[in-house]
């Protein structure tokens, strides 16, 4: 009883919202991943996009609720994130028109296309700021929870409670179907097929007449798609502020290259790792140790690890020692 | 048109900019641009050395800039003795029970042989130091934070100069170098592990020690308060409140036709203007003797080739490492200096869009590899920055008085101007690097 309780304990506070962020970070750092392996080069500018995509999905949701159009049950952001995605996939496929197209025929170095991308972050921040605000906004509706606390103990007759939202239940699903189409397209479909002959080997891609242009199409819609994706999915979980996903580009790129920059498993198990870990170390443990350790050996303190400032430190502290010990990531890179 | 020509017209340009700000708007306004733009150089000019000469992709300026605010702290502020004898000695202790535990960690990982013993050692040692470390060190700080936590619950600094330490008022101008010296510090640890990796990593790993550095000046409130925040930092230049009871300054500003109030503010920036002034310029002229100087050949044979310098025996990793040191040693100058200007530390101010993006716009606009370029570039871009802050609502209001006065549109739009600042900013960087990406003064 006192193990179970515990490990209910740890799967409240740990485990599920490890999961769901988990979740979040792994669809970012797919985006992350996908320019990497297709475009080559880092995109600063993914937080941002992020940040727009889910910017357009709350306004439309506010129209869809104003409109009384509801999910019932399910978050009505659900319903606008494809008006999110189409908005986003046009504002990618503008910027690269307008701006990355001239530096990829320019076979400009990869260094000078990461400070393009610096641009294009500030001028998505800016228009996400413009277009949107800088508060904090909370968009998720429909039921809270898909388990509640008391529901859990009457049900098992435990001490402790074990909760589940239903923006966590949903993180899961959606990541997982949008996990699921990505590799199906990716292995079976020719375009997906052509997308990773062009990440293996440009120049034998270009041989065997796959046109450019059109992978690198197909891959800024896809990145548009689960950049929305993630960024709706952590705003529902969480909440909405531009800065914050601005942030989030630090956890994501960890998870990227830790995984080994370019693999989309890699990105998948990164993702995970780094939110396990932050979760973790950064949550007060004092309980789960009580019900574990024998009677009287429980500690005294919180055994709280690091503060919970201190989460970006330890998503950089295995991006460090990742990258130290074994550069290439945990999968090796470069291989979609 | 001739370089210097160029460079001329653009140093005029910027000039105009900063005096036309004062002849049409105020010259309170002008100053306050005039100061921040000087500092704002000297961070453009340390990100120039490391990006123009060596190629070195920094993108954690935010913190070294963050460390020198903090040396500001610890420099300039009178000492709390209440809180060294309540915790002091054992924080400190703390301290050196993790640097020692770090040391023969390093030692352990270099002397011993690889294999599974030697990484359970380091498993075993790392978890208990860290536990010791934890023991010793939160102890002191709760005593520490828990001496007179609304006024001060910090250590304090250095200025024994009595009165809040306004009798050492020459203490702020030893603490920019010292802001330097911990910025090197820092840049120097930072480039030991992180210079030997892929640009785009590189860019990766500064970026995440410049939010770092900025969460514990926000946590550890024993050494700066964190975001309770160090108000009232002594400064080297005279108070305005003192200089409006001083006779002899009233007398001189009555004569100028100006009242004693205004002229108060005005004499405090230009002293602050001149002495920054000073920096900037001994800086430039240092750093424009480094890179006409066979040092500075050297750097820019490795920045063009890294394999033809090593082939020629030059020490890549090293070279960076120094050039990697020195430039954000500038950079932490420019923040000691900027905390000093302010008078105070926030730590939730550190944005990286403001502390870090918007040095390298200035570099990037200015002209990189070119360190008249940057300064200058410094200096427009600040100023864009704030008249865009400054001057974009009332032109927002002018654009959309066509619209209804109800509109949503209109009302929209005139609350998101101040965000606007991005925008431009990413706009004029993408701008210059798509038609002159050389820069306004490419390098020569």
């Amino acid at each position: 009883m006192e193990f179970l309780n515990g490990l209910v304990f740890l799967t409240n506070f740990v485990i599920v919202p490890a999961l769901a962020y988990g979740a979040q970070l792994a669809i970012g750092a797919l985006g992350v991943t996908l320019v990497y392996a297709i475009l080559r080069f880092s995109n600063f500018a993914h937080g941002d996009t992020m940040a727009f995509g889910t910017a357009v999905t709350i306004k439309v949701t506010a129209v869809l609720v104003a409109m009384g159009i509801t999910l019932g049950p399910l978050p009505t952001a659900l319903l606008a994130m494809p008006v999110g995605i189409l908005a986003t996939g046009l504002l990618v496929l503008g910027t690269d028109w307008l701006i990355y197209k001239f530096y990829r025929q320019q076979k400009a170095k990869p260094v000078i296309l990461v400070i393009v991308s610096l641009g294009v972050m500030f001028v998505m921040n800016g228009l996400t700021r413009v277009f949107i605000g800088v508060r904090d906004i909370q968009f998720a509706d429909g039921a809270r929870f898909l388990m509640t606390v008391r529901q859990f103990k009457d049900w098992t007759g435990l001490d402790e409670g074990l909760a589940i939202k239903t923006t966590q239940a949903i993180t899961l699903v959606t990541a997982a179907i949008t996990v699921a189409a990505l590799f199906w397209f990716l292995n079976k479909t020719r375009t997906g097929k052509s997308m990773r002959a062009f990440s293996d080997n440009e120049d034998l891609a270009l041989l065997s007449g796959i046109d450019p242009d059109r992978v690198v199409r197909v891959t800024w819609l896809i990145v548009a798609a689960l950049a929305t994706i993630a960024g709706v999915l952590y705003g529902l979980d969480k909440s909405f502020k531009a800065f914050t996903y601005f942030q989030l580009l630090l956890p994501i790129f960890a998870a990227a290259i830790v995984g080994g920059i370019g693999n989309p498993v890699g990105a998948i198990a990164g993702g995970f790792l780094i939110a396990f870990a932050e979760v973790t170390v950064t949550y007060p443990l004092k309980k789960v140790l009580t019900y574990w350790l024998p009677d009287g050996m429980g500690p005294d303190g919180l055994v709280q690890l690091l503060s919970g400032d201190y989460k970006f430190a330890v998503s950089f502290m295995i991006l460090l020692i990742v990258l130290l010990f074994k550069p290439t990531g945990l999968f090796k890179g470069q291989n979609i | 048109m001739t370089d210097t020509l160029r460079t001329s017209l653009f140093a005029v340009f910027v000039a105009l900019l900063i005096l036309g700000t004062g002849f049409l708007d105020n010259w309170n306004l002008a100053l306050v641009i005039l100061n921040y733009g000087l500092i704002s150089a000297i961070m453009a000019l340390g990100v120039n050395l490391q990006w123009g000469l060596a190629g070195l992709f920094n993108v954690g300026v935010m913190g070294f800039v963050a460390l020198g605010g903090l040396a500001s702290v610890l420099i300039t502020m009178p000492p709390v003795t209440e809180a060294w004898a309540a915790g002091g000695g054992r924080v400190l202790l703390g301290l050196a029970i993790g640097a020692a535990a770090i040391a023969v960690l390093v030692t352990v990982y270099k002397r011993m042989a690889k294999g599974r013993t030697r990484n359970l050692v380091m498993i075993v040692l790392s978890i208990a130091s860290f536990f010791a470390f934890r023991t010793v060190f939160d102890g002191g700080v709760s005593a520490i934070e828990s001496v007179n936590p609304s006024l001060s619950g910090y250590l304090g600094g250095l200025n024994f100069g009595g009165d809040a330490g306004r009798d050492w008022w020459w203490m702020p101008i030893i603490a920019w170098p010292v802001g330097g010296l911990l910025a090197a510090g820092a840049a120097w640890a930072i480039g030991k592990v992180a210079l030997g990796l892929r640009s785009d990593y590189l860019a990766i790993a500064t970026l995440g020690i410049a939010e770092i550095i900025v969460a514990v000046l926000k946590n550890e409130n024993w050494m700066s308060r964190g975001v309770l925040n160090v108000t009232g930092l002594p400064r080297p230049v005279p108070y305005e409140t003192d200089l409006q009871v001083d006779p002899a300054f009233v007398t001189a500003a009555n004569d100028l036709g100006i009242d004693a109030t205004t002229a108060s503010t005005l004499a405090v920036k230009l002293l602050y203007a001149g002495l920054f002034s000073v920096f900037l310029i001994v800086l430039l002229l240092l750093a424009q003797r480094a890179l006409h100087s066979p040092w500075g050949r050297m750097m820019r044979a490795i920045r063009d080739n890294e394999v033809a310098a090593e082939a020629m025996g030059k020490d890549v990793t090293r070279r960076h490492l120094q050039i990697f040191i020195i430039g954000s040693a500038i950079c932490g100058l420019a923040g000691a200096m900027m905390t000093t200007l302010d008078g105070q530390m926030t730590p939730a101010a550190y944005q990286p869009l403001r502390f870090t993006f918007l040095v390298w716009v200035m570099v990037i606009v200015g002209g990189s590899g070119n360190n008249i370029g940057s300064v200058l570039g410094g200096m427009l871009i600040w100023w864009l920055w704030v008249a865009v802050g400054e001057y974009g609502p009332d032109l927002m209001i002018w654009a959309t008085s066509a619209l209804h006065a109800e509109s949503a549109l209109k009302a929209s739009l005139i609350d998101s101007a101040p965000q606007m600042r991005f925008l431009v900013m990413g706009t004029v960087l993408l701008l210059i690097l798509r038609f002159s990406p050389r820069g306004i003064l490419p390098e020569k």
